[in-house]
């Protein structure tokens, strides 16, 4: 009750204007839409950068933006408002799936390639790194190429340090694993091998810009990243996923996530459950 | 219903993970020490042990050796959860026979992934 008191005080202090800078401000770099009704977030998210430049409110935060001399704000207000929750082996049985994908692909004698797009702070390839290098132990098969890409440099400078806190850690790994592949500090945080990270080719990419990594790939994972685009973003996205994706490759989306009614370049795989393909273009049609 | 028992000498500790716990769908029980939850778990058996390291009278380590020596039918799931967080406590705690491990101070998204890890959340 206090809480929610205290929000509302302090989500008061800005004006619809100045809301309405910050949540362009994301769609614009993102395409990530914000919804009024949950303004009260972007408070929260942006309290910090308000603590450091010691402003009190909203309103003099889009100041200080729109004065136009503090460069790094901007990005750091993009950085701040994205949503980045992730986990290790989030939905484990998508990764058993994967592996599946990957070996089909490598029966045809070729080294598979996975794009994490929208990757976060590096949990999402990092344990496909920790499968396929467990795999290689166990049977000598190569680590297929794994290209992680994601829109904030700052998730991405995380993702390449490998410098997990002791919550983040625990979530979804299990405590063999953390052993086999981190190292813990005595500060408490833990630090993914170096070994591991190398496996990962780690690029700056915005989904919503026209600019795209060279190359194809069997299977590409893009999950709980969409979720919050407008349809035309949505549908922008999965045109150029499609484009990125191999004849016989995988797309992979979150949980709560379906092409179904979002576009026409996939559809649901038949193979394998929670993954979708490219759709067989109807012939005649355009 | 599943079944988890909740070893800590911490009274708080106790109260806090049988909170979360329940909101998973557990029913709980709870001991001070390793000794009474031996003797609880000769009496019945729960799914999973929430495990403590440093406790009065028996400590979490003795008590896990005891519980794998036992002739316990069933092979309840053990979760250590504690402030030792080296990882020579962590090798020592799997070698003796624990399925997973939470480094303290634990919340509900860490307890539920640890269960799910274990296969009962
Ligand atoms: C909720 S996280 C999901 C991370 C991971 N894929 C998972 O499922 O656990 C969403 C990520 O998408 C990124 N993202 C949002 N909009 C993006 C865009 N337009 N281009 C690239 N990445 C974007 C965010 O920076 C954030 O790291
Ligand atoms: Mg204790």
């Amino acid at each position: 009750m206090t809480a929610m008191t205290a929000t509302a005080a302090a989500t008061s202090s800005v004006s619809p204007k100045n809301m309405a800078v910050l949540t362009q401000l994301l769609e614009a770099r993102t395409g990530q839409q914000i919804a009024s009704y949950r303004s009260w977030r972007i408070d929260t998210a942006l309290k910090p950068l308000m603590r450091d430049r010691g402003l009190a409110t909203l309103d003099q935060l889009v100041s200080r933006l729109l004065g136009g001399h503090d460069l790094p704000l901007a990005d750091q207000i993009v950085d701040a408002l994205v949503n980045g929750e992730t986990s290790f082996f989030r939905e484990a049985t998508v990764f058993d799936s994967i592996l599946a994908a990957v070996t089909e692909v490598e029966a045809q004698g070729c080294r598979a390639r996975i794009w994490s797009a929208g990757c976060s702070t590096g949990q999402e390839p990092l344990s496909l790194a920790m499968l396929f290098a467990e795999r290689r132990e166990e049977t000598g098969a190569p680590i297929p190429e794994i290209v992680a890409t994601d829109v904030s440099e700052t998730a991405l400078s995380r993702a390449r340090a490998g410098r997990f806190s002791q919550f983040e850690v625990q979530r979804g790994l299990p405590i063999r694993r953390a052993m086999r592949w981190f190292e813990p500090e005595p500060q408490g945080d833990w630090i993914a091998s170096s070994d591991l990270v190398r496996q990962v080719v780690f690029r700056p990419l915005n989904l919503v810009s026209p600019h795209w990594p060279p190359g194809r790939f069997d299977v590409i994972l893009c999950r709980n990243v969409l979720l919050y685009l407008s349809a035309e973003g949505k549908a922008g996205v999965f045109s150029r996923l499609a484009a990125a994706l191999k004849p016989d490759g995988l797309l992979v989306l979150g949980a709560g996530e379906t092409v179904i009614g979002q576009t026409s370049a996939f559809e649901p795989s038949r193979r394998l459950r929670g993954f979708y393909e490219l759709a067989v273009p109807v012939p005649g049609a355009k | 219903m599943k079944t988890c028992l909740v070893v800590d000498d911490s009274k708080v500790i106790r109260k806090v993970a049988r909170h979360i716990l329940e909101t998973l769908n557990f029913t709980v029980s709870e001991a001070a020490d390793g000794r009474e939850a031996l003797n609880h778990c000769m009496a019945s058996p729960p799914d999973v042990v929430l495990l403590d390291w440093n406790m009065p009278v028996m400590n979490g380590m003795d008590f896990l050796r005891a519980l794998r020596e036992s002739a316990l039918p069933g092979r309840p799931k053990v979760v250590f959860c504690t402030t030792e967080n080296g990882m020579a406590h962590i090798r020592a705690a799997i070698e003796a026979g624990a399925d997973e491990y939470v480094m303290k101070p634990f919340d509900r998204e860490t307890l539920e992934s640890k269960l799910q890890i274990v296969g009962l959340a």
